[in-house]
């Protein structure tokens, strides 16, 4: 892994939070827990670091309490550092609550920082992505071409939804991108924008400054889309696996994809591994009769009754009897004896009494909010 | 300038662990993989941080690449202090020459200029072999309290092993009035935990004074305590209550695991509010298989489990293939054990590989002659084919 000094990553953590807005209740989109002890901005963070960029931003508005929490002074992604390291980036003023309309206007409300950016480039990315994705090739590809913006796709199914927003590229023969679609009313393999971006870092102030004076928020509407005859967009395939997040169900269902070793070893290759902030905890400790099948468990947990195809984060209970299938259980989440969960995800910390029976559905899983007692 | 500390740590880390042989060949006994996560050293660390101990020297000599590198900065600790903190003590070469360590007072004698940046009222001098959780600032208010010149945590062991131990004999104020070094018959049954605290200033010249006298030992328990008990200075025993093993031995090694998956055993590493921290890399939570059969056993990250494992610990980033199983057994990081091996009653140090096939250990039950019956222990790094069943007691130490 080489270093990349003239490289910025900036991350956006809350973009696409209403999506799924229980999780997001009390939290940023790149704080939603994942994968048994991840949060989703590990995903983008460690990709950065491992792809040899040693500086970060992290652009968010409110509701980060858990994001600072999470990310602390870097460390854990070897970001706390003397030169560049990890910057948190909340807006430089007074710009209200809720989340930004779009990715121009949150760069904007943190121009201060974009604007003393001495690196040569830029790389961006939302936290809505589950993937392991090596973006030094992506730069290199951008380095050796006369793309403005070199945008991170890959081939994957696609049907339209509602409430749910995709980007679908048409790429031409050389690779350029001719045309950004926003959730378009079609469906089969499809290039599907990954909302990851590399640029040169003038380039980016020039739209973002550009887009200000106008009045306008959307790197896709008002870049990608209203500006495409005038600039080059070139398309960078990632090649590995990736899951969008954008639905409860999604959230859900990638969870239980950690199952499948071939994802599995992909998402988390040890070349280029994913960093979290650690908890400290005991190895997993499982009780006589227990039976466990096809989960995957965090460390601090203590498992006495049945585990099947679950994600269990850590420091979590299961009481003697109890029988879990098709779950995702947060951290901190106790469920007490001869319990009967099946398609249930739990937020941190929750209670389960003894005895209580919970039933969602594959594409409904029954979801409990944090700290919710049952 | 000096930052003042009230009590600095020495950890004794240099000892070779000889009867841990195969697993102490390149790696120093500190270092040792205990209960999946940990490595012994964790123990003596993360109490001296819950005690409020911020200053730690951990004094190496033996096979220390290991323990340097798991060491490191002393963060995972919490012992990257501004001030204080941890730091590697090897043995090192002055305008008079050089010297390994000779005893285990020589090797505070020679770090004393280190002690003294720190001005300290107390030094705790510790041993990194032991498995326990213990507030050492209990024991140091013990000894503040009682105007001691040093205070030696003992432990109440059974009459019957008491002559495996240095015994304190005390009077009703538990003040120490002899010391016997492994008695062959016991008047007393508390035990040394090998843990001291000493007001410094005492320390000091008894230091200076062992060195001058040049005994050959240069030992607390043979030189420091008994000089010090000859002289009557006010030498206390602080008892401790609470789960105190020794894991000097490959049998006490696997024990100490095995205590770990007893309900009965008082030592819980789940306590929140004192956490026996480690140095771990960066893995995925473990996945058990769909045709796993997992009971009775404490896995680790980034383990991937899809055979049968019993009352066994299972180390970070070990894989148990489908078909294989293990039982009663501790299999330390990165281990792979292949489709179809059995290992029962086993160590298995870093690293190896157990091939489809391999037999490892056997249970007590099964071995005609119960004296024949031992762990098996595989050492670090080692291939073992299914070519020849390695026995009870047996010891591998090179691929076979």
């Amino acid at each position: 892994m080489g270093m990349n000094n003239n490289v910025l990553g900036l991350i956006f953590a809350s973009v696409n939070d209403s999506t799924v807005i229980d999780l997001t209740k009390q939290r940023t989109m790149g704080s939603i827990p994942f994968g048994g002890r991840y949060r989703l901005i590990d995903f983008p963070l460690s990709n950065m670091v491992n792809s040899g960029i040693q500086e970060v931003g992290v652009i968010t508005k409110s509701n980060y309490g858990s994001l600072m929490d999470h990310l602390g002074s870097g460390r854990e992604w070897d970001l706390a550092r003397k030169k560049g390291g990890l910057h948190l980036l909340p807006p430089f003023s007074h710009v209200g609550g809720g989340v930004y309309q779009g990715r121009l206007e949150a760069l904007n409300n943190v121009w201060n920082f974009i604007d003393y950016a001495k690196s040569k480039y830029v790389v961006m990315s939302n936290c809505d992505v589950v993937a392991n994705v090596d973006f030094s090739a992506a730069i290199a590809q951008h380095e050796n071409s006369d793309a403005d913006i070199t945008i991170v796709y890959a081939k994957g199914p696609y049907r339209m939804e509602k409430n749910i927003s995709t980007n679908i590229l048409t790429i031409d023969d050389d690779n350029n991108v001719t045309e950004v679609l926003v959730n378009p009313d079609m469906a089969g393999e499809c290039n599907i924008c990954l909302d990851m971006f590399v640029m040169r870092t003038d380039f980016l102030k020039k739209i973002v400054r550009e887009a200000a004076s106008k009045n306008q928020h959307s790197l896709i509407r008002d870049v990608l889309q209203g500006r495409k005859d005038e600039f080059v967009f070139k398309a960078y395939e990632h090649n590995g696996s990736f899951f969008k997040i954008d639905s409860l169900e999604s959230y859900f269902k990638t969870n239980l994809m950690l199952q499948k070793s071939e994802i599995r070893n992909d998402l988390f290759d040890s070349e280029s591994p994913i960093y979290t902030k650690t908890g400290d905890n005991a190895p997993v400790k499982y009780g006589l009769e227990t039976t466990v099948k096809n989960s995957t468990i965090a460390d601090g947990c203590m498992i006495d009754g049945t585990i099947e195809n679950c994600v269990i984060f850590r420091g979590v209970k299961v009481g003697k009897g109890s029988v879990v299938k098709n779950c995702v259980i947060m951290q901190g989440t106790v469920i007490g004896e001869n319990c009967n969960l099946e398609y249930v995800v739990t937020d941190k910390q929750v209670e389960i009494s003894d005895d209580r029976v919970l039933t969602g559905s594959l594409e409904y899983p029954l979801y409990l909010g944090k700290k919710a007692k049952i | 300038m000096k930052i003042k500390k009230k009590c600095v740590a020495m950890l004794l880390a240099g000892g070779q662990g000889s009867r841990l042989y195969a697993l102490t060949q390149k790696v120093a006994k500190p270092a040792i993989p205990y209960g999946g996560k940990n490595r012994f050293i964790d123990f003596p660390l993360s109490n001296c941080i819950n005690s409020g101990i911020d200053t730690v020297g951990v004094l190496t000599q033996y096979q220390p690449l290991v323990l340097n590198d798991y060491i490191g900065n002393g963060q995972p600790w919490d012992l990257d202090k501004m001030h204080g903190g941890v730091h590697v003590l090897p043995p090192y070469q002055t305008s008079r020459g050089a010297s390994w360590y000779e005893g285990t007072a020589n090797a505070i004698y020679q770090n004393m200029a280190f002690i003294e940046r720190y001005d300290p009222e107390y030094v705790i001098v510790l041993g990194g072999d032991h498995i326990y959780k213990m507030d050492y600032s209990k024991m140091i208010d013990f000894h503040v309290a009682n105007k001691a010149d040093s205070t030696i945590a003992v432990i109440d062991v059974p009459r019957s092993e008491a002559s495996r131990f240095g015994i304190m004999i005390c009077d009703d104020e538990r003040r120490v009035t002899d010391f016997k070094e492994k008695p062959k018959e016991p008047v007393s049954t508390l035990a040394s935990m090998g843990i001291y605290v000493f007001t410094w200033e005492k320390l000091r010249k008894y230091l200076i004074e062992n060195e001058n006298a040049n005994t050959g030992s240069k030992d607390f328990g043979k030189d420091i305590i008994p000089a010090m008990l000859k002289n009557d200075e006010r030498l206390f025993a602080y008892e401790f209550e609470g789960y105190w093993r020794d894991v000097g031995t490959l049998d006490s090694l696997w024990e100490a695991n095995m205590d770990l998956l007893s309900p009965s055993v008082p030592l819980d590493l789940y306590d929140p509010s004192w956490k026996i921290y480690s140095r771990h890399e960066n893995m995925p939570p473990q996945y058990i298989g769909s045709n796993a059969h997992v009971e009775n056993s404490m896995i680790t990250e980034g383990s991937v489990v899809d055979g049968a494992v019993d009352f066994s610990v299972i180390s970070a980033g070990v894989t148990i293939e489908e078909g294989a199983t293990v039982k009663y057994s501790i299999i330390m990081p990165g281990t792979v054990i292949k489709s179809g091996a059995v290992v029962e009653y086993a160590i298995i140090g870093e690293d190896s590989v157990i091939e489809s096939g391999a037999k490892i250990g056997m249970s007590p039950e099964c071995v005609e002659n119960r004296d024949d019956w031992g762990i098996a222990v595989v050492g670090h790094n080692i291939t073992v084919s299914g070519n020849k069943p390695v026995l009870p007691k047996e010891i591998i130490s090179e691929n076979i």
